[in-house]
């Protein structure tokens, strides 16, 4: 596994490689494989991302009923208004919502890199695909330089919101879509690179404090604003913006903010919105019902 | 996966199939004692249907999971819940599964999910042990006695498996040991059962990640 970005920039230097494929070859290694098997592997859980929101229920509800149907409501409205953030970013916007609401109603998804920010990847990527009949190919190389990105996160910092808060999971999952958006618009390694410390950089200090613990209040429409940072910070970085601190040195930062978090603030569901008067009567309601 | 939490779904899926891997027999029976986090908060994650759908030896990525319980009913395991507190150490999601077989045969693990689907084995029948499940992995409980991680080594030698952990445990000296290899490789099934031949080894468990 790299540790850090400077240490993929260099060997892709060297040996000339693309980030996406320096990535898959470290799969081949570490996992004992060829390098079609590693891509088919890849290209499968693309299929699964595009099955996952394919699969949306419109009708359905989490158990506790907390959320379910929003992704509907934001598509109806799409199509019969005209939406302040444009065509692309609303149709982003409803991806991460029909993804991240599955999840909660316990359909299959790709936890990329978990379960609670499963919507950011899918929104991004699929609809990027969309606009730009993209092939499945290149979205599968797409998924390796979001992994690498993840794999330094983990490598360096976190991507447990019990360890790290949410920044560790709805920042690294938006800063993997930037880094995939900036590759498929055909950006450079190093801005890549700035699209991963600007997304990580803005959502720094991101709590995570789910109502009643569940995976549902925030977190389903953190997933929202997860895939909408990804797309700015791409477009930032593609227009040649640069992050004045380097990357690596952004993610020490967000791993250092994650252990300054009281942990009240990491995933147990004792502060931020879990803690309001409404947060704490949900979750008294949620206990009652079983 | 199937949703919604990391790690208190798939996690929970993940300890639940280690746990019937490592029992190796059919299992009549399981008591789940949820501790922390997973008792707190594991109901709507669905971390008690996560667990039975891994001791029924569904992958984390089952549809069949939110429908376990009646899966279980179905194939007739008979599964029951529990909160413990399994002290300050314990991770926060924790649980403790007790499992017995029609024969009558017990097994007791405790797992914990780290978060990201990740989990750890924390302790086979009161001994603390540690692996991760991301490997194929050997569990031998023995006598403690001289020469027995020879005999395992050399076997595992003479078969092309390299080991990537290795740990000793046991309850004192000359006492009940178990030593847990974490390989490269597959073992074959003919080689476990070699092991299990030996003198002095009491039982072989095998774990693959498949």
């Amino acid at each position: 596994m790299y540790t850090s970005f400077e240490e993929i920039q260099n060997v892709c230097r060297d040996r000339g490689e693309p980030f996406w494929k320096v990535v898959m070859l470290e799969d081949c290694h570490e996992s004992d494989i060829s390098e079609e098997a590693s891509f088919e592997k890849m290209r499968s859980i693309y299929y699964a991302m595009k099955e996952s929101d394919a699969n949306y229920d419109p009708t359905l509800l989490s158990s506790s009923k907390m959320v379910g149907t929003d992704a509907e409501k934001l598509r109806l409205y799409r199509e019969e208004h005209k939406m302040l953030s444009g065509d692309f970013a609303s149709k982003v916007m409803t991806r991460a919502l029909r993804v991240a609401e599955s999840n909660a109603c316990m359909k299959r998804i790709v936890a990329a890199p978990t379960a609670g920010s499963c919507g950011v990847m899918p929104a991004v990527l699929l609809t990027v695909q969309e606009r730009e009949n993209l092939s499945d190919e290149e979205m599968t190389k797409a998924l390796y330089v979001a992994s690498g990105v993840g794999g330094v996160i983990a490598e360096r910092a976190s991507l447990a919101g019990a360890e790290g808060g949410c920044q560790a999971e709805i920042g690294s999952a938006s800063a993997m879509a930037a880094a995939a958006a900036v590759f498929l618009s055909g950006g450079d390694n190093s801005a890549m690179e700035s699209a991963c410390a600007i997304a990580v950089s803005n959502l720094m200090g991101l709590v995570c404090d789910p109502v009643a613990g569940l995976v549902e209040v925030p977190c389903v429409k953190r997933n929202v604003i997860g895939a909408m940072n990804a797309i700015s910070a791409a477009d930032l970085a593609l227009a040649g913006i640069k992050s004045r601190i380097p990357v690596d040195e952004v993610i020490d930062a967000m791993k250092s903010v994650g252990h300054m978090m009281a942990p009240q603030l990491r995933e147990t569901g004792q502060g931020g919105l879990a803690a309001t008067p409404t947060g704490q009567r949900l979750y008294q309601e949620l206990m009652e019902q079983d | 996966m199937v949703g919604p939490s990391s790690s208190h779904t798939a996690g929970a899926v993940k300890i639940g199939n280690a746990c019937r891997k490592l029992f190796g027999e059919e299992i009549r029976e399981a008591k789940i004692y949820l501790h922390g986090s997973f008792a707190a908060t594991g109901k709507g994650h669905g971390t008690d249907r996560a667990l039975v759908a891994g001791l029924l030896g569904l992958g984390e990525d089952d549809e069949r999971i939110p429908e376990s319980f009646a899966l279980a009913k179905e194939r007739g395991m008979e599964f029951s819940f529990h909160t413990i507190s399994l002290g300050e150490d314990a991770h926060p999601n924790s649980a403790k599964i007790l499992m017995s077989s029609p024969e009558g045969k017990t097994m007791e693990a405790v797992g914990a999910s780290l978060g990201g689907g990740r989990i750890v084995i924390d302790e086979i029948d009161g001994l603390r042990v540690n692996f991760s499940g991301e490997f194929p992995t050997v569990i031998i409980h023995n006598v403690d006695q001289p020469g027995h991680v020879a005999e395992v080594t050399s076997m595992l030698q003479h078969k092309s498996i390299n080991i990537a952990t290795m740990q000793l445990y046991r309850t004192g000296r000359g006492g009940y040991a178990i030593m847990v290899i974490e390989c490269d490789q597959e073992v074959p099934p003919q080689s476990l059962q070699w092991l299990s031949k030996l003198e002095g080894v009491e039982k072989v468990g095998y774990y693959s990640p498949k």
